[in-house]
């Protein structure tokens, strides 16, 4: 049953950086991406060095360039906006290949990828060392809302089997010919949708039943205590002290 | 006689629409046994089961586990004492992992740390399952998930395992392995179920339900040869008795 979803951004590795405990690499990745997003966009060799810093990571955890590369391509609909500053922005202009670019524009751009592909690249890092289920008991370690986690926890456990059951469903009405090309047709797909809604639904009751008969009280309990000790602190705090010194660099020398 | 692990006493249901779904059940069920209950759809076998364990509650009737009585303050405990095995996998086990899922009910019992990891190790080696703790419940396949469902009923200790329609949707095989591990376990069993071979192969002792009324009580090979009561209640003589 679509076994392919689950891993497509978890590279299975034994690599110090898998290792680490999961809310160390929360807080290591959400330092890092501070301190890149409050360096001055003018420090371009600042982000050079967290750029290396971050592909060292991703050498360390055995992640391949072609596999973060690929996922990186998420940003491009979120930063596609940012190539239109060049030529809206005011102020002085540079003349490139013959067309007058705002100065302050390319320079809002060169920010915006800069910072928008060390982000994403972080987060593509952290997921493809971390399972989600322990990411989400990194979560929980600090302090994030256990009714949040949970509601995350029981939507990836779950996604398949509904997505399953909306599978299922569709090939009961193909089977009767039902082969929707046009607005028109769309009556069954809304009808499938509310069945759908109502199975889920009693699943849900069912499901909850089953936690009761279990000892569930309203409250999830806490199931893991992952060992942390120093040097796991010491070891994740490689990558954002080196953006937050390149941040206060770029500031000092701007 | 020995205290029961359950006595159920003029226990009577009806859905909040009318429906009368439990008409006076008197069930009594001793340390050791292997008890199957069989009945035609409808019949208010899943809906008695749920009222072992308090998910339904009746104001009508009475319900003691381990001559521990049903009520509000021991819910917790029957709750404990009852293991209770859904008829679909997917809904038994709702955590991400089935590590987690194991480890959901002995938690929920207040066990943590090493005490903790020892019920769920001990409960995975008893279904033959320690190598798929880290498993996504949702890539295992069917067989798996029915034996690790039943490992996160084991983890908590309890002295009733009811175990709804077991072996549906397993293919041979699965079946075959599940009859073997649940024929192992040492732990009462209640075995709601249309699988008459199964029956035959590990029950000692069969009631029978219809309209919300338990209708025959007995051994298994006598109510099993008892071709018109078997027809009465929408049932048939398993092949080779």
């Amino acid at each position: 049953m679509g076994a392919g979803h689950a891993h497509a951004l978890y590279v299975h590795e034994h690599s110090a950086v898998h290792r680490l405990p999961p809310h160390v690499k929360l807080v290591a990745g959400i330092a890092f991406v501070v301190a890149v997003a409050v360096t001055p966009r003018e420090a371009v060799w600042a982000f050079a060095v967290d750029a290396v810093a971050l592909l060292t990571v991703a050498r360390v955890a055995r992640v391949r360039l072609r596999f973060v590369a690929v996922r990186l391509l998420v940003v491009v609909p979120f930063v596609a906006f940012a190539f239109a500053l060049p030529f809206v922005g005011g102020g002085a202009t540079v003349d490139v290949g013959g067309l007058a670019l705002s100065e302050e524009g390319l320079w809002a751009m060169a920010n915006i990828l800069f910072k928008a592909t060390l982000g994403a690249t972080t987060s593509i890092l952290l997921a493809a060392t971390t399972e989600v289920p322990r990411l989400l008991r990194g979560f929980e370690r600090l302090r994030a809302p256990r009714v949040l986690t949970a509601i995350a926890a029981f939507m990836l456990r779950y996604l398949e089997v509904v997505t399953g059951e909306l599978r299922r469903m569709r090939t009961a009405m193909a089977a009767r010919g039902h082969d929707p090309r046009w607005i028109w047709q769309v009556k069954p797909i809304a009808a499938s949708a509310g069945a759908l809604f109502i199975r889920s639904y009693e699943r849900g009751e069912r499901v909850h039943a089953a936690m009761l008969a279990r000892g569930f009280t309203g409250t999830m309990p806490e199931l893991h205590r992952d060992a942390v000790t120093a040097a796991h602190w010491a070891g994740a705090a490689v990558l954002p002290s080196i953006a937050v010194l390149m941040a206060v660099a770029g500031w000092v020398v701007r | 006689m020995s205290t029961p692990v359950i006595a159920v006493d003029g226990l009577r249901f009806t859905y909040p629409d009318g429906t009368e779904a439990l008409a006076g059940v008197d069930l009594h069920i001793h340390a050791g046994e292997r008890v199957a209950v069989l009945g035609p759809n409808g019949a208010g076998k899943t809906t008695m089961a749920l009222h072992l364990n308090g998910i339904h509650r009746s104001a009508t009737g009475s319900i003691t586990v381990s001559g521990l009585a049903l009520a509000d303050d021991t819910l917790a405990e029957i709750r404990r004492r009852i293991g209770f095995v859904f008829q679909d996998p997917d809904d038994q086990l709702f955590m991400p992992t089935v590590h987690d899922d194991v480890a959901f009910g002995p938690a929920n019992l207040g066990l943590r740390g090493d005490e903790l990891e020892e019920r769920v190790t001990d409960a995975l080696r008893a279904v033959g399952t320690e190598a798929l703790a880290d498993r996504a419940p949702h890539h295992l396949s069917g067989g798996e998930r029915r034996r690790i469902a039943i490992a996160t009923v084991l983890a908590m200790h309890p002295d009733l395992l009811v175990l709804d329609e077991p072996t549906s949707n397993l293919d041979p095989a699965g079946r075959r392995e599940l009859i073997e591990l649940l024929a192992g376990l040492d732990v009462t069993q209640l075995v709601i179920t249309h699988d008459l071979g199964f029956v035959l192969e590990l029950c000692e002792r069969v009631i029978v339900m219809n309209d919300g009324r338990i209708v025959a009580d007995g051994p298994t090979r006598s109510i099993l040869a008892d071709e018109p009561l078997l027809r009465a209640n929408r049932l048939e003589p398993p092949p080779g008795l």
